[in-house]
């Protein structure tokens, strides 16, 4: 599988997100320029990691969305590639339109990082595959815009579609029906606010990330 | 304030700039010459504590600084050792608490932002934080607006910037009610042999300002750091600077990335004292001389004189030499990065530091006054009073007034210094950066160094009650207690950084407390071959004239040769055999037990220094042997909350027994020193007992581990418990519920 990092100059999850890559599929990704209008010829997946962006004063991910690489990254999922956005990349993501919603203050109104059991909505997916029988995971999450919030209509809709792929078991941040990662109508965009790419690394004791990278690996 | 920065500096001024009139007439005599308003600036940011050290320099003098895997000691922007496989580890401590106080929320985030400039300026890329945080009594009015404050701005640079906090510590008492410490403490990773430092050899090589523009922020927020409070006055707030962790993480990747390169001769960041400590610290340690010209630097503002420009402290600056002609290689990084970036000078070998204003000089004045010839003060002291030992009748109030296992667990694991401080942490990025291996809540933080499967151990303490009540003993306590955090998770301690946070050097029993302090700390440092490479001082913590508890903080960092033989709090199973390493005599004297439920002092406990080397050396044996399932050091609340912890942690019950000498609040909650509690299988019992009796070791089963609740069986011969559902409720509860109040 060929995988590249998207990097806006506020990522912080960028290097994270390529360790994860290189040693769940055996390649290290192309690490992206924000500036970049391509993708490298032939990938298949690329990550919007987390972080700030461009420093997200304004409203996380807005200014991303406009930059030239989510241009391409849009582009990419039009041709059915695959698309992870991992917390800021999520943000970004709903920013850019390639997922419906959006992620606004959490309800505490204070950042939390915490590790969190999460329900595996729908493992029929390409990001979710390799959880097969398994019917939930933990994963941390860190972010203080994480409370995913859309219209009723809207979340029947994914709902009614299995779009919702993670659910928390214990709502961190008062996202609306408990919403942790979405995918889009034709499944090869997901956005997610919990890091599965710091739960993936048994050294570290987390592996409830895994699967995520297994799934994409399978997929490609 | 305007002032003409051409005029003459007088008297007058140079008392409102914080300089006594002694220091002023040195100045006149250093130079042979009354210097103008901007000269005097400079000379008073310069001889301020906060960059002169002028009241602890010889005292300082008395830490033990050398050991072979140390490369840089106390000097640099922060000390440095020798790691192995080509690695450095960079690291100091800082506070700003005086800034914190004022504004909480930008003190706080831009202390982080300060500590972290320290560190990347040597070449290392920062790898984890920490904070030391002392807040006033939980009922005080002020006190939640500042726990708020100041957790939102950590949070908010930090998480923002990409570094992980991963540990620290928060205490609460009403001795900081006017006067609150921020300590923050980063760590970062370099190549051996490629540290920066500030040293700018050589003259006519490009200066070079990169990062935010300069305004009108942060004026004199040194020598604010050097001036005690007065309560209701709030007018210091203009001088508190704003960060932009956003622009911070760019000079970080931008630095890093042009340090890749040998275009750099000397680089520092622009932290007190701004442009003008940083170009005087790189001029002078270089041996050169450094001419700027104001007019290029980058301003936000309109109309700034040059003494505005000079003691600026807005954030985010950095300031390099370059060699000559690779100014376009740094300014391509530089645009890369979307950086400000300007040539504002040039070195030379005049040995002063020149400054231009639209064409005319401004200031011309030797280095050597500025910065090694600096005042330094002997100053009286009178050798501190210890506290009075527990009477007779104290001691058997301590025994009488017990009121059982489960009434005095409960009220001490809810109290505000042992109650959970996850409302904190949760609101910290622990795991960004894909390498924390433990984190809040582990004897010590774990951070791999990538790909492992080695790791570094690292930890902040001091015991302030414990210092007030013996300096010299308190000083040797904080060096022990991170040491013995250390050895509590299976690293090898290398060396520590320290921040001293105490009141008014002026004052003669003030500089006792300090003066002991460090002499305690030295012997600890020296016993444990524990060497200090790296330090800040953070004097006048007064309000009206009531000083801070002596608080000199300690950030110690260890090394795990492998993460497979470590040891944590959090591992205790079903089954498990419980032994406390290390000898109990019941030191109820100043432990939190008689503080919290008898309203007792009394004298705090002795520091055997050979009993805890030997014991932290024989626990780290056993981890690395792989016979210890879980390990935890006894501080605070001693064996019954050591206990509690690990057992919540865990989620595993623990059933304690004694049958001994000691009465049983002593063997519960007695601050005896150089112990641990360990928790093995019942397998290795054996194995364990007979090296401890080889080590000469004192070694006592006193419990075992199972059930869902932490018990007690003692002298009253029935067995006392609370379930560990209910406790953690009430330790978990304390902060939260104290916190929402604050809306």
């Amino acid at each position: 599988m060929k995988s590249a990092v998207v990097v806006f100059p506020g990522s912080n999850c960028d290097r994270d997100a390529a360790r994860a890559l290189e040693r769940m599929t055996g390649a290290a990704p192309a690490m992206v320029w924000h500036k970049d209008t391509e993708l490298p010829q032939g990938t298949d997946l690329v990550v919007l990691p987390g972080g700030f962006s461009y420093g997200d004063y304004l409203r996380s991910g807005a200014m991303a969305a406009r930059s030239p690489v989510v241009r391409a990254v849009a582009a990419h999922a039009d041709r059915g590639g695959l698309v992870l956005g991992i917390c800021n990349g999520f943000q970004v993501l709903t920013e850019a339109r390639l997922l419906p919603g959006a992620l606004t203050r959490n309800t505490g109104l204070r950042f939390v990082c915490r590790e969190v059991p999460l329900a595996i909505a729908n493992a029929n997916t390409a990001f979710t595959r390799a959880y097969r029988e398994a019917r939930d995971t933990v994963i941390p999450v860190a972010h203080g815009d994480g409370r995913f919030v859309a219209d009723e209509s809207a979340l029947d809709r994914l709902e009614g579609e299995g779009r919702v792929v993670f659910r928390y078991l214990n709502n961190p941040n008062g996202s609306a029906r408990d919403i942790a990662g979405i995918v889009n109508d034709r499944g090869n965009v997901m956005g997610m606010m919990p890091h599965p790419e710091r739960a993936s690394d048994a050294a570290l004791g987390r592996l409830g990330g895994a699967p995520v990278f297994q799934s994409l690996l399978e997929a490609a | 304030m305007s002032l003409d920065p051409i005029a003459p500096g007088t008297l007058a001024l140079a008392e409102e700039f914080g300089l006594s009139r002694d220091e002023y007439n040195l100045v006149l005599e250093k130079l042979g010459r009354t210097p103008n308003v901007t000269e005097l600036g400079i000379f008073s940011v310069m001889w301020s504590e906060h960059c002169s050290y002028k009241s602890t320099r010889v005292h300082l003098a008395k830490f033990p600084t050398k050991a072979a895997h140390v490369i840089y000691g106390p000097g640099e922007n922060a000390g440095a050792i020798d790691i192995g496989e080509g690695l450095a580890a960079i690291f100091k401590m800082e506070s700003h608490n005086h800034p914190s106080f004022i504004e909480p929320f930008q003190g706080a985030a831009t202390g982080v932002g300060g500590i972290l400039r320290d560190v990347f300026t040597m070449g290392a890329r920062p790898i984890a934080l920490m904070n030391a945080l002392r807040f006033g009594a939980p009922e005080h009015p002020k006190t939640r607006k500042l726990v708020d404050g100041v957790v939102s701005g950590i949070s908010f640079y930090g998480n923002c910037v990409g570094v992980p906090t991963v540990g620290g510590e928060t205490n609460f008492d009403a001795r900081y009610n006017g006067n609150i410490l921020v300590n923050v403490f980063c760590l970062g990773i370099a190549p051996r042999d490629k540290i920066f430092t500030s040293a700018a050899k050589g003259a006519n090589n490009p200066v070079v300002y990169v990062g935010a523009k300069t305004g009108r922020d942060g004026i004199h927020g040194a020598t604010m750091a050097s001036a005690e409070f007065v309560e209701g006055d709030d007018s210091q707030r203009p001088t508190v600077q704003v960060g932009d962790p956003f622009l911070e993480k760019l000079l970080i990747e931008a630095c890093l990335e042009l340090m890749e390169t040998d275009a750099i001769i000397g680089i520092q960041d622009m932290g007190a004292a701004g442009l003008t400590s940083s170009s005087i610290e790189m001029a002078s340690k270089g041996g050169a001389g450094i001419e700027l010209d104001l007019d290029a630097v980058p301003a936000r503002e309109e109309g700034m004189t040059p003494y505005e420009f000079m003691l600026s402290e807005s954030q985010e600056r950095m300031l390099m030499v370059l060699k000559p002609g690779r100014e376009h290689e740094a300014k391509r990084i530089f645009d890369k990065w979307g950086l400000d970036a300007a040539v504002i000078g040039t070195t030379t070998d005049s040995g002063n530091l020149t400054l231009r204003w639209h064409g005319e000089i401004v200031c011309d004045l030797p280095l050597g006054p500025l910065a090694d010839e600096a005042p330094r003060y002997e100053r009286p002291y009178v050798a501190p009073l210890k506290a009075i030992p527990l009477t007779e009748g104290e001691q058997g109030r301590l025994v009488s007034e017990y009121p059982g296992f489960a009434a005095s667990l409960t009220k001490l694991m809810s109290s505000p210094d042992m109650a959970s401080k996850r409302w904190i942490w949760e609101q910290y990025d622990r795991h960004v950066m894909g390498d924390t291996v433990a984190d809040s809540g582990s004897d010590a933080a774990i951070v791999r160094l990538y790909p492992g499967p080695r790791a570094l151990a690292m930890t902040c303490d001091v015991t302030p009650r414990y210092v007030e009540a013996d300096a010299y003993g308190g000083g040797k306590q904080a060096v022990a207690e991170a040491w013995r955090n250390l050895s509590a998770v299976g690293a090898r301690p290398l060396a520590v950084t320290d921040n001293l946070n105490f009141g008014n050097p002026q004052r003669p029993e003030i500089m006792g407390q300090i003066v002991h302090a460090i002499e305690g700390m030295a012997e600890a440092c020296r016993a444990l071959a524990f060497p200090v490479i790296s330090g800040n001082v953070s004097l006048y913590n007064e309000t009206d004239g009531k000083a801070i508890l002596p608080t000199p903080a300690i950030g110690g960092v260890g090394i795990l040769d492998t993460l497979e033989r470590r040891a944590s709090a959090d591992a205790l199973a079903v089954g498990d055999v419980l032994a406390l390493i290390g000898e109990s005599a019941g030191h109820l004297g100043q432990s939190l037990y008689a503080r919290e439920l008898i309203a007792l002092g009394g004298a705090a406990p002795p520091v055997d220094l050979a009993a805890e080397k030997k014991n932290g050396d024989f626990v780290r044996g056993l981890i690395s042997d792989g016979l210890v399932r879980a390990a935890h050091d006894l501080s605070d609340g001693g064996l019954a909350c050591a206990a509690a912890e690990m057992a919540l942690a865990s989620d595993v019950g623990i059933a304690l027994g004694y049958q001994g000498d000691l009465a049983d609040a002593a063997f519960l909650y007695g601050e005896d020193q150089a112990r641990y509690l360990i928790a093995v299988k019942g397998a290795a019992l054996p194995e364990l007992e007979q090296r401890a009796r080889a080590a000469g070791i004192d070694f006592l089963i006193v419990g075992e581990a199972g059930g869902n609740e932490i018990s007690f069986l003692g002298a009253s011969g029935k067995r006392d418990g609370i379930s560990l559902k209910t406790l953690r409720e009430t330790h978990e509860e304390w902060l939260p519920s104290y916190m929402s109040k604050a809306r």
